[in-house]
C-alpha cells in the first residue's frame, strides 16, 4: 500500500490538460506540411516526385501538392527539396471529414479542420456527449493499433471526453478502421459494421486505411467496403498520432469552445 | 574475426551447399548447387538433427520454367548459414516426402510450400493452410470454408474467437476445444492480415517504396525488419554502411526492444488486473517512443533506417538527452517492477501458467524470446552478429520454466540489458552528417541475398532473388512469429480458458508479420 502510494506520488499527474494546445517538438515531422513558393530547380522537383513512394506528391513547379491521405510521411521529398521548400511541421491537427481537405497546396497554409457543413446532423445530436467506438484492424501493421490504444492511456486519456473503444459492436456508435483492408478481412469488416446500431459513423485512421498507403494496388486487398458508406473522419498518419485522432474525433462530436 | 567480408567472398562453395558467414551476403544464384530432392532431404535431416542448427527459412519461387526451392540453415556454433536447393517442374501433381515427419520444426515451411505451389508433402502431420494468400494454388480454399480441427464428443464444446478480438489488436481466429473451462486444444488460424507484402516487393520498383514497405511488414518492428531489408540491398549492391550508420541502427534496435517490452509488461498487468502496474508501464513507454519521435520524427522509428546511410544520425547532444531519459526511466521502472513482481496476486497468475518445455521449443523450432524463455539459446545477435554487435557483443538471457513468469522475467532482463547497452554506447557517438548516397548501384543479375537481424520478438530473415535484368524477381520475409505461434497453442493446453489472454500477451506474436 505504502509502496504503491510512493509510486503514485513519483508519477504525479500524467494527462495532457488541453489536447488542442500541445506543442510537439520541432523534430516531430509527421504533422501538416508546408510547401513554400521558393523556386527549386525542376530536376530536383522531378526527383522528389519520382521518389515519393505513394504518389502523394504531385503537380508542377508552381503548383506542388501533397495528398496527406496517400502520404506515408517518409520525409523523402523534404530531404530532396530542402526544408525551405517542403517542411513537415509539428502541427498534429490534420484530421478532417472531407477527403479533399487532406490535400495541402503550395503557398497555402490554412490549418486542416473539419468542414462543419459536412458533419452529418445526427452525429452531434446523438454523440455530442459520448462516443463509443469499435476498432477494426483490417490488415493494419500494428503501429496504428498501438497508437489508438495509446489514446486511452494515462497521458492522452481520451476516456475523460466520453470517447472509448468497446468490445461489442452492438454497444458502439461507429467503427474505426486501420489498415488497407485485405480480402481476408473484407467480410469481417462488413459483418462488424452491420452489427453496429444506426446511426453510426465510419472513421479511417492512418494512411493505409485512407488510400491503401504503400499497399495501394496490391492484389491482396478488397477495399470495396469504403465505396458503400460515407466516411465521417479521416485521420492521416503512418501511424496516426494519438493527438491527431483525439482532436479529430472531438471536432466531429462538438464545436470547440472558444 | 572478420568484421565484414565482402559479399562475394563471404561464401565458399563445396559440393552440395553454400556457406555464408555471419548475418548477410549475396551470391550468384547459380553458385548454389541444385540437388536431387532425395539428397536435399537427407542433408537437411542430418543437419537439423544437430541442436546447434535450425532452419531460418525454406521456400520456393518460380524460376524459369521450374520451381526453385531454397533452405537456409543456421549453424550457431560456426556462425554460418548454409544454403541448400532443389528444383521442381511446374506441375499439378507434385508429391514429396515431408521432412516434417522427422524434423517437426519444418512443418510451417512445408505447409507454405503446399499452399503456394500445391505440393503434396506426404507424411506431413497436417498440411493446414498458412495464410490463404491471394496467389495460393487452390483458390477454392478460403478462410470461410476452412475446416477447423474438431473432436466429436458430447462432453466437449468449442469456443471461437476472432478474427476481430475484444481489444484494439490485429485480427486472427482462435478455435478452442474445451472440456468445461479447460482448454484441450487451441487451433490458431491466421491469414486475415495478408496484404501481399512479398509480391509488393517485386511490384514496387522504387527503393523508397520498398523501404517503406519493409517498415510496414510489422509496424511494431520497424527497425528490425527495415534493417534486414537494408542488409539485403546492401549485400546485393556491395555497399558497406559506415560505422556511424551501423551504430545508429544497433541503438535503434535496442531502443525498439525496450519500448515494446515495456508496453508488453503493461499489457501483462492489464490481464492480471493489476491496474497500477499497467498504468505506470504504459506511461513509461511514452518517453521511449517519444524519443524516437525526437530522433527521426516518428514514434515507431519509421524513417530511421535507410539503405546505405543514416538519415538521422544521432548527435551527441541528443544522445545525452537519451542517456538522461534512461536514467530517469530506470529509477521509475525498477521501483514499479520490483514491487509488482513481488506481489502474490501477480505471482499467482504468472507462475506455472502456460508452461512449455525446452524440448517442445526445440521440436517446433522456436526462435527469439519464445526460445529463450524456455532455456533454448537462440539469438542472432550472438550466433550471427550484425551491426555493432560484431565489435561489441550484447548479453543474451535464458530462462527456465517456459511459463508467463519466465516470459515476463525475460522481458525484464532484456529491458535492463538493452538499456545498459544503450548507455554504454551513447558516449561513443561523434557529431555526424547525413551521408546520403547520390545514387545507388544497380542490382546484380541472377543473385540470391540473405540477411538476418534479431528484432524484439526474435530472428528476422529476409531473402531476395534477382532476375536476368537485375530486377527483384522474388522477395521472402520470415518474421519470428512464423515459428512461434505454435508455441502459444502448446502453452494453452490444459489451461483454464480465462488464462488465454495473459498467455497471448506474454508471447505477443505478430499477425501481420506472419500473414505478410
Ligand atoms: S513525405 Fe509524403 S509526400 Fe513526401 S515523399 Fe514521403 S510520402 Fe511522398
Amino acid at each position: 500500500m505504502i509502496a504503491e502510494y510512493k509510486i503514485l506520488r513519483k508519477h504525479g499527474w500524467q494527462f495532457i490538460p488541453d489536447v488542442f494546445a500541445v506543442t510537439l517538438p520541432e523534430s516531430y515531422q509527421q504533422g501538416r506540411p508546408i510547401i513554400t513558393e521558393l523556386a527549386v530547380a525542376n530536376e530536383i522537383l522531378q526527383k522528389a516526385i519520382e521518389n515519393c513512394p505513394t504518389g502523394a506528391l504531385s503537380g508542377q513547379a508552381d503548383a506542388l501538392q501533397i495528398d496527406l491521405g496517400a502520404c506515408v510521411f517518409c520525409g523523402e521529398c523534404q530531404r530532396i527539396c530542402g526544408s525551405d521548400k517542403i517542411k513537415f511541421t509539428n502541427d498534429y491537427q490534420i484530421a478532417t471529414n472531407a477527403r479533399e481537405g487532406l490535400v495541402v497546396r503550395q503557398g497555402q497554409h490554412p490549418p486542416i479542420r473539419l468542414q462543419p457543413d459536412k458533419i452529418r446532423k445526427e452525429i452531434r445530436s446523438y454523440f455530442g456527449g459520448s462516443l463509443k467506438l469499435r476498432q477494426i484492424s483490417a490488415a493494419g501493421d500494428n503501429s496504428a493499433e498501438w497508437e489508438l490504444n495509446a489514446c486511452s492511456n494515462p497521458n492522452f486519456d481520451m476516456g475523460r471526453f466520453g470517447i472509448e473503444f468497446l468490445a461489442s459492436p452492438r454497444h458502439c456508435d461507429g467503427i474505426v478502421i486501420t489498415g488497407p483492408i485485405s480480402q481476408n478481412m473484407a467480410e469481417a469488416t462488413q459483418i462488424c459494421y452491420d452489427a453496429v446500431p444506426n446511426p453510426k459513423i465510419v472513421v479511417l485512421a492512418g494512411t493505409d486505411a485512407i488510400s491503401g498507403g504503400i499497399f495501394a494496388g496490391s492484389p491482396a486487398l478488397d477495399r470495396s467496403f469504403l465505396d458503400k458508406y460515407p466516411i465521417d473522419l479521416y485521420v492521416p498518419g503512418n501511424p496516426p498520432h494519438p493527438l491527431a485522432f483525439i482532436c479529430g474525433i472531438l471536432d466531429l462530436m462538438r464545436s470547440r469552445k472558444k | 574475426m572478420d568484421t565484414r567480408i565482402s559479399p562475394n567472398a563471404s561464401f565458399h562453395t563445396d559440393a552440395v551447399k553454400l556457406t555464408l558467414l555471419q548475418s548477410s551476403g549475396a551470391v550468384p544464384l547459380e553458385a548454389i548447387p541444385v540437388l536431387d530432392y532425395a539428397d536435399f532431404y537427407d542433408l537437411l535431416v542430418e543437419r537439423l538433427a544437430n541442436p546447434e542448427c535450425h532452419c531460418l527459412t525454406y521456400y520456393g519461387f518460380p524460376w524459369r520454367n521450374e520451381i526453385r526451392c531454397l533452405a537456409c540453415i543456421a549453424d550457431d556454433t560456426h556462425h554460418t548459414v548454409e544454403v541448400y536447393a532443389y528444383a521442381l517442374p511446374k506441375s499439378d501433381n507434385l508429391r514429396l516426402e515431408a521432412i516434417s515427419e522427422k524434423i517437426p520444426a519444418m512443418h510451417i515451411f512445408e505447409r507454405e510450400l503446399a499452399e503456394n505451389f500445391g505440393i503434396d508433402f506426404f507424411g506431413h502431420p497436417w498440411l493446414k493452410p498458412v495464410r490463404l494468400a491471394w496467389n495460393r494454388s487452390d483458390l477454392s480454399q478460403t478462410l470461410r470454408n476452412y475446416p477447423f480441427y474438431a473432436i466429436d464428443s458430447e462432453s466437449l464444446h468449442e469456443v471461437g474467437v476472432g478474427p476481430i478480438h475484444a481489444g484494439v489488436i490485429e485480427p486472427g481466429h482462435f478455435r478452442f476445444i474445451c472440456n468445461g473451462e479447460e482448454i484441450l486444444h487451441l487451433e490458431i488460424q491466421l491469414g486475415y492480415q495478408h496484404r501481399g507484402v512479398e509480391h509488393l516487393f517485386v511490384q514496387h520498383k522504387k527503393l523508397t517504396q520498398r523501404t517503406v514497405l519493409a517498415e510496414s511488414i510489422a509496424g511494431d518492428t520497424a527497425v528490425g525488419h527495415t534493417w534486414a531489408f537494408a542488409q539485403v540491398m546492401e549485400a546485393l549492391m556491395h555497399l558497406q554502411p559506415d560505422e556511424t550508420t551501423e551504430l545508429n541502427r544497433t541503438l535503434a534496435l535496442e531502443l525498439e526492444r525496450m519500448a515494446i517490452h515495456t508496453g508488453d509488461m503493461s499489457a501483462l498487468f492489464v490481464d492480471v488486473a493489476y491496474q497500477l502496474g499497467s498504468a505506470v508501464l504504459g506511461v513509461l513507454r511514452t518517453p521511449l517512443i517519444n524519443f524516437f519521435q525526437q530522433w527521426c520524427g516518428n514514434r515507431f522509428a519509421k524513417g530511421l533506417v535507410r539503405v546505405g546511410y543514416s538519415p538521422y544520425p544521432l548527435q551527441p547532444a541528443l544522445a545525452e538527452q537519451l542517456d538522461k531519459m534512461l536514467i530517469a526511466y530506470k529509477a521509475r521502472y525498477l521501483q514499479m517492477m520490483e514491487h509488482a513482481l513481488s506481489l502474490p496476486s501477480v505471482q499467482a497468475r504468472f507462475e506455472k501458467n502456460g508452461e512449455v518445455s525446452l524440448a517442445q521449443m526445440q521440436t517446433i523450432g522456436a526462435v527469439g524470446m519464445a526460445a529463450r524463455m524456455a532455456g533454448l539459446a537462440r539469438d542472432i545477435r550472438i550466433s550471427h552478429p550484425f551491426g555493432n554487435f560484431r565489435q561489441s557483443p550484447i548479453a543474451t538471457h535464458l530462462k527456465e520454466g517456459g511459463d508467463v513468469w519466465a516470459r515476463a522475467h525475460l522481458r525484464h532482463d532484456e529491458i535492463l540489458t538493452s538499456m545498459q547497452y544503450l548507455r554504454d554506447h551513447l558516449p561513443k557517438l561523434q557529431p555526424a552528417v547525413q551521408n546520403i548516397p547520390t545514387s545507388y548501384p544497380a542490382l546484380p543479375a541472377e543473385h540470391f541475398a540473405l540477411a538476418l537481424t534479431e528484432g524484439w520478438r526474435g530472428e528476422i530473415c529476409h531473402c531476395a532473388v534477382t532476375d536476368q535484368h537485375g530486377e527483384i524477381a522474388h522477395y521472402k520475409v520470415k518474421d519470428p512469429s512464423m515459428h512461434n505461434w505454435l508455441a502459444l497453442a502448446l502453452a494453452c493446453r490444459n489451461l483454464d480458458i480465462s488464462d488465454f489472454p495473459v498467455n497471448n500477451k506474454s508471447f505477443n506474436l505478430s499477425y501481420c508479420g506472419f500473414d505478410l
